[in-house]
């Protein structure tokens, strides 16, 4: 839809009040035993598995994918009575010139993979390169590409200049899914994600996206109601479904559960899904997998006893 | 109903576990999430637990008939307990007033010590007492973990400290003695700590009566305090209903009673301690508004709605239970409002993943259903989500109403269940209006992202409490109290510690009251002299003299009396010196009227503004001192330097007022958010002052002073006796500009204007200096919409000898405090 200026600076947001609502979701929403399990494996299927190092490799790649495709031991699985081909990572998010390892690794799995771009994290690369970075990541094989606004824009107010931005990603992604990356802790105030947010649904995101985990902050949970309101009304204007995916600072499955019970009780069940939800992370999983592992035996588990990712 | 364990709601046996997960991962529902019942069920010995009360550190069973407690969210049976009789106030007072010297020797670090241990004792049980809390009140045990007990904890925490402070933050006090405390069922335990902290802190003892329906937590906090070791005596819990509250309102040896629960029983406590002496506290009913203005974060209002008024089921005194939202927004709010309350999740209290338990009882929610059926019947739309709710046990779901007339009892009465109006108005003027439009004052809710806005808006609105982008927070830093018919006093904070402290005596100081202006004593024993049986001899007027017609002033105009009668009044040796207007009650409906019409400009003024007005009054004053001095020989028989002394004392005590008009400071309070908590020092607003004979001029000055200093306007009944030199002060304040209606004076026979004045609605509050058994009048009148009353039966104010203690007292009685939240963030 065209930039709607009006939305975009009418937008308020009261930090407090999102922060107390962040501190009292968890706690209002206990999510245990058998439902906690089904839960963290829902969680699974969110997870774009990623690794954003400078000595990844292709080695690491592969390994990642691996896991990717199995996140969670067979017998585990096989005790909680869900069939092993139900849970798999929803993506594997690289680097540009990891994607060709990652396309080959995930090849007849199903799982796409997502190129971070436009010169991620900071992305303050010319303009042209950033786009070209973006046809070249889907060329070679990249079905989702998780681009990064210029925080500038938004600090100085250029609403216009940050949705030329995003629609010319739009473009350049093509089919590609789009996952717009606002750099939150680089915002300033909520109310600036808010608008942000705003802005990218408005320019053609297909998700907005927290963090890219290499800012000072990333994803919090404030944030986090923020952007679902956004969502929310977003969809109540235009009847389209955004996505949104946390990304950045995510660790226990205790974040986890907490997120989810955001997206549920500030979207609705129709978010609880791999399409319309993601969280960006690393070592998470290995956290669930653990609970998961408790869940079964009883005995507190040990990150030794699960696949390294 | 089944009177063993019934199902709390659990999870399946190991063999369909598998399912469960399969089910749980294919749709994103939100399973049980019991809490254990485990160690509530051991405590109560799963409802066999028989108490007694707890008296002197003794558990006794007393004389009264066998009551039995139940949840009701299941009906299951928890305990007996008993119905205190008046047997059993009476041996509780006699132990609480035995415990009161060895607990004030004590000393304000010993009582720390034990206050201390109480907030540690109620962390270390935590999970217990928020289990039984919630098993009996019925309200989420989340809320009880979160909110009820850490408070409750808070409360003791914070008021150790003001007991190891109290001898050097509060110098010139003392405890007031036996206090009886009477606290309702909607949070059994942190009203006890409400109660029971402050007083115990200021060197109190107590006895507590909880509530009928939910006695078992503070039965639970007696054993805990008698474990470890608070002296026996300090704490009393006799359990009981209104017959036994009652017992304990009227018993003689209680110094002072606090009370939280219905206006209307708050209205019975105020008559029947009325002309007792007993100080009194009383936290009452509410309808709270909740203003939505359209530059609101709309979302983070519907949050504060949530936790406005379905915090508790909606049994919470401050529940935002009036949404007004503005006009612009009203569509949006709505729509977002029902949206939110479709995902409120109603179920057992022990269920951790539910926003609402049951209510109370049965017949509170017959209460609840009672409202909802009137508004419709008066046209309003109610509302209600397609939530789940439990078909057995009192569970409500949350309910909006809208479209209702003003008038309707669902818009102007306390509900005190899971039920929201919506009202809508045009201005931020209108939104004040209507906030304002209420009997009650306990709290209200201001959102708005403009900060000019919220601070117009918070001090307008009358109330003890506003929270500005939150609602329902609260702190033992921060008192908590109401305006109008919400009650009187504080709890919490520096505020709420003058609730359980009155100066020590005068007498007990200086070694006796002697009068030191050698006046004549107070009027005659046995009620206002009769005009009639006064020697009717002709005033003896100097030739060279003009009469003097002496008037009431009103609305600043001196007026003649409504009645169109004059009393003669005689000096002490009973020649008559002058003759002044009989007021009567259409001159007090004159005089307040006035006072209300100045209300606004006066105490919107600055402390700067009000300074200059009464150092002019006391200028003026200064300059016909002889003129004065010689009245009040002449008039009241004093001695040539006493009637100076007493000139010259009034000057000072406009001085002294003059003074304070723009440094009685509020607080910052440090409460643990990020916010500003900041504690006003309002006006009380219209204050009735009643004049002593023993000081016919610095005791008519020094109160008006007082009132003025602080924002108030005052209607000032002059001393019955000697009321000439207060009608001749008139012409003083006539001249010093002092805004028409700020100050009405009325001279008169008491006994015929205080009846009128006291019982007035426009009237806030009563000070009463002559304290006789019109002052019980006066109390016993005024529960009509429970304005404040002092009565200085101690002696406190000595008009002749003006001590700093004594500004103290009467700028604390001269203000009431608001505390505004405004939490801040980007």
């Amino acid at each position: 839809m065209p930039l709607d200026l009006d939305a975009v600076r009418g937008a308020r947001v009261n930090r407090s009040a999102a922060d107390h609502r962040a501190a009292t979701l968890a706690s209002r929403r206990s999510v245990k035993r058998e439902w906690q399990a089904g839960w963290l494996l829902r969680a699974v299927t969110m997870i774009d598995l990623t690794t954003l190092a400078g000595d990844d490799t292709q080695g690491r790649v592969r390994r990642l994918c691996g896991k990717a495709r199995r996140p969670v031991r067979s017998d585990l699985l096989a005790s909680l009575g869900v069939p092993a081909s139900e849970v798999a990572a929803a993506a594997v998010c690289v680097y540009h010139a990891l994607v060709p390892a990652a396309r080959d690794a995930l090849r007849g799995s199903g799982i796409p993979v997502a190129a971070v771009s436009t010169g991620f994290p900071a992305g303050l690369a010319p303009f042209g390169t950033r786009l070209a970075e973006i046809r070249e990541s889907v060329e070679a094989g990249a079905e989702e590409v998780d681009v990064v606004i210029t925080r500038g824009s938004v600090l100085r107010g250029g609403w216009e200049r940050l949705y030329d931005e995003v629609a010319g990603f739009r473009d350049a992604c093509g089919d590609a899914h789009m996952k717009v990356i606002l750099g939150v802790g680089e915002l300033g105030t909520l109310a600036n994600v808010r608008r942000a947010a705003t802005v990218a649904m408005m320019a053609g995101a297909d998700f907005v996206k927290t963090s890219t985990g290499k800012e000072t902050v990333n994803a919090t949970l404030p944030s986090g109601i923020v952007l679902a309101r956004a969502v929310r009304d977003y969809h109540g204007a235009t009847g389209i479904r955004v996505g949104l995916k946390a990304a950045g600072g995510l660790k226990t499955a205790r974040d986890a559960l907490s997120w989810l019970v955001l997206v549920k009780e500030e979207l609705g069940d129709a978010w609880m899904d791999p399409r319309l939800f993601r969280i960006g992370a690393s070592s998470l999983l290995a956290d669930i997998e653990r609970q998961l592992e408790h869940h079964v035996t009883g005995r507190y588990s040990a990150f030794h006893r699960h696949p390294l990712g | 109903m089944d009177e063993t364990l019934p199902p709390v709601p659990r999870t399946a046996g190991p063999e369909n576990k598998a399912a469960l997960v399969r089910e749980a991962f294919a749709s994103p529902d939100y399973g049980p999430a019991p809490e254990s019942d485990q160690f509530a069920g051991e405590w109560l010995r799963d409802g066999r637990r028989d108490f007694g009360h707890f008296i002197g550190g003794r558990w006794t069973g007393g004389n009264g008939a066998k009551r039995k407690t139940r949840c009701p969210a299941d009906g299951r049976l928890l305990a007996t307990f008993r119905h205190g009789t008046g047997d059993d106030v009476d041996r509780a007072t006699a132990a609480a007033r035995a415990a009161l010297p060895a607990w004030q020797e004590l000393g304000g670090h010993g009582r720390a010590r034990h206050l201390y241990r109480l907030a540690r004792q109620l962390q270390k049980r935590s999970r217990l007492f928020a289990v039984v809390e919630s098993l009996d009140n019925g309200k989420p045990v989340r809320e009880s973990r979160d909110l009820d007990i850490p408070l409750a904890a808070r409360h003791f925490h914070h008021h150790a400290g003001w007991a190891q402070l109290l001898a050097s933050e509060f110098p010139g006090y003392e405890r007031v003695g036996a206090v009886g405390q009477i606290i309702p069922w909607n949070f059994p335990l942190l009203m006890l700590a409400w109660k029971v902290a402050p007083a115990l802190a200021a060197g109190c003892t107590v006895v507590l009566k909880p509530a009928e329906y939910t006695p078992l937590t503070a039965l639970l906090f007696a054993e805990v305090a008698d474990e470890t070791g608070l002296p026996p005596g300090v704490l009393n819990v006799v359990t009981g209903d209104g017959a036994t509250g009652a017992a304990l309102v009227r018993h003689p040896d209680i110094a002072k009673v606090a009370f939280t629960g219905s206006t209307e029983v708050g209205r019975d406590i105020r008559r029947a301690t009325a002309g007792t002496g007993k100080h009194l506290s009383l936290e009452l009913g509410g309808k709270s508004p909740f203003v939505v203005f359209d530059s609101a974060d709309l979302d983070a209002a519907v949050e504060g709605v949530v936790d406005g008024v379905w915090f508790n089921q909606g049994q919470v005194c401050c529940a935002g239970s009036r949404l007004l939202v503005q006009e612009s927004v009203e569509d949006e709010m709505h729509d977002r409002l029902r949206a939110r309350m479709e995902r409120i999740r109603v179920g057992h209290p022990l269920d951790k993943a539910i926003d609402m338990g049951a209510l109370v009882d049965r017949v509170q929610m017959d209460r609840v259903r009672g409202y909802l059926e009137a508004g419709r019947a008066d046209g309003a739309a109610i509302w209600q989500p397609e939530t789940p709710v439990p078909e057995d046990g009192f569970f409500m779901p949350p309910t909006l109403c809208t479209g209702a007339p003003a008038s309707s009892s669902i818009v102007t009465e306390e509900i005190f269940g899971p039920v929201l109006v919506s009202l809508t108005f045009r201005t931020p003027a209108e939104a004040v209006a209507l906030a304002n439009d209420t009997r009650y004052g306990l709290a209200a809710s201001v959102w708005t992202e403009d900060l000019s806005l919220a601070l117009d808006v918070a001090p307008a609105i009358k109330a003890g409490t506003v929270w500005v982008n939150c609602t329902n927070r609260f702190d033992a830093a921060s008192g908590f109290g109401g305006y109008r018919e919400s009650g009187f006093g504080r709890e919490g904070g520096r505020e709420g510690m003058w609730e359980y402290l009155k100066p020590i005596a005068r007498g007990a100081r200086t070694g006796g009251a002697a009068d030191p202006a050698g006046h004549v004593a107070a009027p005659a024993e046995g009620g206002p002299p009769d005009p009639a049986s006064r020697p009717r001899r002709r005033i003896d007027h100097p030739r060279d003299r003009i009469d003097r017609t002496r008037k009431l002033w009103i609305g600043g105009v001196q007026k003649r009396p409504d009645g169109g009668c004059s009393l003669t009044v005689a000096d002490p040796a009973g020649t008559p010196v002058a003759e002044v207007p009989r007021g009567n009650r259409k001159d007090v409906r004159n005089a307040v009227e006035a006072a209300a019409g100045a209300r606004a400009r006066w105490g919107g003024g600055s402390g700067h503004l009000r300074a200059q007005i009464l150092y002019f009054v006391a200028e003026n004053l200064a300059a016909r001192a002889d003129e004065f001095a010689a009245e009040l020989t002449r008039g009241t028989g004093a001695d040539e330097a006493g009637a100076e002394a007493e000139v010259e004392a009034a000057v000072q005590s406009l001085f002294t007022f003059a003074a304070w008009a723009d440094k009685h400071d509020g607080r910052v309070h440090s409460t643990p958010f990020r916010n500003v908590t900041f504690a006003m020092n309002e006006p009380v607003g219209t204050v009735a002052v009643r004049c002593a004979d023993r000081t016919p001029l610095a005791g008519v000055a020094g109160p008006i002073a007082a009132a003025l200093s602080q924002g108030n306007v005052a209607v000032v009944v002059l001393p019955e006796r000697f009321p000439v030199p207060g009608l001749d002060f008139v012409q003083v304040m006539e001249t010093s500009d002092i805004p028409a209606g700020a100050v009405n004076v009325l001279s008169g026979i008491h006994r015929e204007v205080m009846p009128t004045l006291a019982a007035h609605d426009d009237v806030d509050q009563v000070w009463d200096f002559v304290a006789d058994e019109l002052s019980g009048d006066a109390e016993r009148l005024s529960a009509g919409n429970l304005k404040r009353v002092w009565v200085d039966r101690e002696g406190a104010v000595d008009w002749l000898a003006p001590s700093a203690r004594q500004g103290d007292l009467l700028l604390r009685k001269g203000t009431r405090v608001k505390n505004i939240w405004v939490p801040y963030g980007v």
